[in-house]
């Protein structure tokens, strides 16, 4: 009797495994499975639509682009998991870069440390609002985010008044459009090892799994003796280095630093962090996935100019794909439930 | 909405100016701020003109009608991203359509262009509610579509209007005091709003937006309330794409991009709760006056607008701040 009984569990097993539930089971399981497929799948409509145009030099150079933005969208992806949003980070990122490039003149090490330190001070203040005042996180960063736009004008203007010129340091040149051995993007190192920090912070320290608990329930977290405003605070402040890190690393990629120079980013880290499968209610995901989806928005981006798709077209069908994996995860979600 | 049905049975009579008070506390205070900048405005700048007050009602209607668009889904617990986007597509639309047309024609264009973002609206609302996915994921991917179509319908800054019907916006009504503006938004919001709020339907927007369980175990119909909100979204976002066309005479395929975060500000100066279920629209209203007065005043003390960026940020930091630590107060008592 046991022994059907035990052989039966197996079939049980080995039919989830092979049924097309057990297949949607798998996904559930990897998303970042899926991800990758989708990755491969969009690298190979590159290739068709354009035949010759994936090279060792293309994947070079969409990962070298993929880079700040993966790592300005790290900052969004913590703060996304604690429940929160950052609407300042495209702000932060623009202001280091610009700050570091005026001041690169008297040492750029200095400029590059007063760029971060100040990403860590804006985003402080946003992580006191949000965590002493409980101001909603969606507006706390909106509103630095304007004062900083203002307190970045008004510190441009009077650096250019006095005849200062923002220069990228060739340091940040080189970290940002520089590679190794003539093939790897050395801003891809750097992101490599900024991400195995990340991931494997959030998954092996105590501020890891706070963060994740935080963002899951907070009033439990509250009851269970978690200072829960210390974890938000530290949060925000991380979340500023690293979208002034991100802002630095573009402005040595582009080697244009300007009032306009992350502005862009807003918006597509928001949409890494949902493609990557974290979910915008906070307790779930990771940067894993964040990562590919920066890799995702990069390729489609860069697939837009290759079709020679009017800018027209290219916004719907960014639109469209952060939409449609959006869907796939909530329908996997809702079935889960 | 039990609240009233309790001060009827409870309290005393007399308590009904402080109970309205308590309640409207944050609009009142609002329009208090709005008199005190009045006021403030004529004692720096005394020869302050008809011509000034209709450049400010003319400034504000955009940013006005925008934040009621938005405050029609934050109502219902919502949020939308797009409504920048669902500005600028109005605009494009309305001066690609009416570059050559008469006035009788144009008004009829304007009727078809608030239908058109009507829909749009519904669209969004529809992708919500059938995608499942959060309204703020979807709003900021429809934000990159909605600029899409944008530009498809204008590629570049251009198209126009009959100068009578941006006079509908940029002239005065019986004395030089009373801007166009200003009537056209106390029109819009009093003849759209007014009688959607006093019905069932606007009941169930709020419903929803405080406890979407409770609603629809009281047997409100969730779905067609979310709906609602975001299609009147769609409706105001058009007519703040109008009133854009009507002040600057022509079509931008990225002028509506500023109004998304501006809307959100407004509207949380204006009392209307992020969380849902709580506000109304006499606040935003006010809001988006202070918000274009402040700007006003500091271009006319000569400051730099960046300067008004700074202002315009603290402020509302503060004031959130402010709410903040009121709300916790009244929940630790």
């Amino acid at each position: 009797m046991s022994e059907s009984l035990g052989g039966g569990a197996t079939w049980r097993g080995l039919a989830t495994l092979v049924a097309p539930n057990g297949r949607r089971r798998f996904l559930q399981d990897r998303p970042l499975v899926a991800l990758a497929a989708l990755l491969l799948l969009l690298t190979a409509v590159v290739d068709i639509l354009s035949p010759g145009a994936v090279t060792p030099e293309w994947v070079s150079a969409t990962l070298m682009f993929a880079a700040p933005l993966g790592i300005i969208a790290a900052g969004q992806t913590l703060v996304i998991l604690t429940g929160g949003i950052d609407l300042s980070v495209g702000v932060v990122a623009t202001t280091a870069g610009y700050v570091m490039a005026t001041l690169s003149p008297n040492g750029a090490a200095e400029a590059i440390l007063v760029g971060l330190g100040l990403g860590v001070l804006i985003g402080l203040m946003n992580g006191f609002g949000v965590a002493v005042f409980q101001v909603q996180p969606l507006i706390m960063t909106l509103g630095m985010g304007l004062v900083v736009t203002g307190v970045l004008n008004v510190y441009a203007q009077q650096t250019v008044a006095a005849g200062a010129v923002p220069v990228v340091p060739d340091v940040i040149r080189q970290l940002g459009a520089g590679r190794l051995v003539g093939i790897v993007p050395n801003s891809l190192v750097l992101w490599t090892l900024l991400g195995v920090v990340i991931i494997v912070g959030l998954k092996r320290s105590g501020y890891g799994r706070l963060l994740y608990a935080t963002g899951n329930n907070r009033i439990a977290c509250r009851l269970a003796g978690v200072r829960v405003w210390q974890v938000l605070l530290v949060t925000y402040a991380v979340a500023g280095l690293l979208s002034a890190l991100g802002g630095i690393l573009l402005s040595g990629t582009t080697n244009v630093a300007d009032r306009g120079l992350a502005e862009p980013y807003l918006l597509p880290s928001v949409a890494a962090v949902v493609i990557g499968g974290t979910s915008v209610f906070g307790g779930a995901g990771g940067y894993s996935g964040t990562m590919l989806g920066a890799l995702i928005l990069t390729i489609v981006a860069g697939l837009l100019v290759v079709v020679h798709a009017p800018a027209a077209i290219g916004q719907i069908v960014y639109g469209g794909i952060i939409l449609v994996v959006a869907a796939a995860y909530s329908r996997v979600v809702n079935e889960q439930t | 909405m039990t609240s009233s049905g309790a001060t009827v049975a409870g309290p005393p009579p007399v308590s009904l100016t402080r109970h309205l008070i308590a309640r409207n506390g944050w609009t009142i205070s609002v329009y208090v701020l709005l008199g005190l900048l009045f006021f403030f405005t004529f004692a720096v700048n005394p020869r302050f003109s008809a011509y000034d007050l209709r450049s400010l009602a003319l400034g504000a209607l955009p940013a006005a009608l925008a934040a009621v668009a938005e405050a029609a889904v934050v109502f219902a617990a919502g949020i939308d991203l797009s409504v920048g986007a669902l500005i600028s597509v109005s605009n494009v639309l309305a001066a690609s359509l009416m570059v050559n047309a008469d006035f009788s024609h144009s008004l009829g264009l304007a009727a078809f262009v608030l239908a058109a973002l009507t829909v749009a609206g519904l669209i969004n609302g529809l992708i919500i509610i059938v995608s499942r996915v959060p309204d703020i994921v979807v709003t900021l991917a429809m934000s990159f579509v909605w600029s899409g179509v944008a530009l498809m319908i204008l590629s570049q800054p251009g198209g126009g209007a009959p100068p009578e019907f941006l006079a509908l916006a940029t002239g005065t009504f019986m004395t030089p005091w009373v801007p166009n503006a200003l009537i056209l938004l106390v029109v819009m919001v009093a003849i759209v709003w007014l009688p959607i709020r006093s019905r069932p339907i606007g009941l169930s927007i709020f419903a929803t937006g405080s406890d979407p369980q409770a609603a629809m175990r009281s047997g409100v119909n969730v779905v067609r309330a979310r709906l609602s909100a975001y299609a009147l979204c769609g409706f105001f976002s058009g007519a703040a794409g109008l009133a854009l066309t009507m002040n600057t005479g022509a079509g931008d395929p990225l002028s509506g991009g500023f109004f998304t975060l501006t809307a959100i500000a407004t509207i949380v100066l204006g009392g209307v709760s992020l969380t849902g279920g709580r506000g109304g629209m006499l606040g935003p209203l006010a809001a988006a006056y202070i918000l274009a007065l402040i700007s006003s005043d500091l271009i006319f003390l000569g400051v730099s607008p960046s300067y008004g960026q700074v202002i315009q940020g603290t402020i509302m930091v503060l004031v959130v701040m402010a709410g903040g630590l009121a709300a916790l107060r009244r929940s630790a008592k």
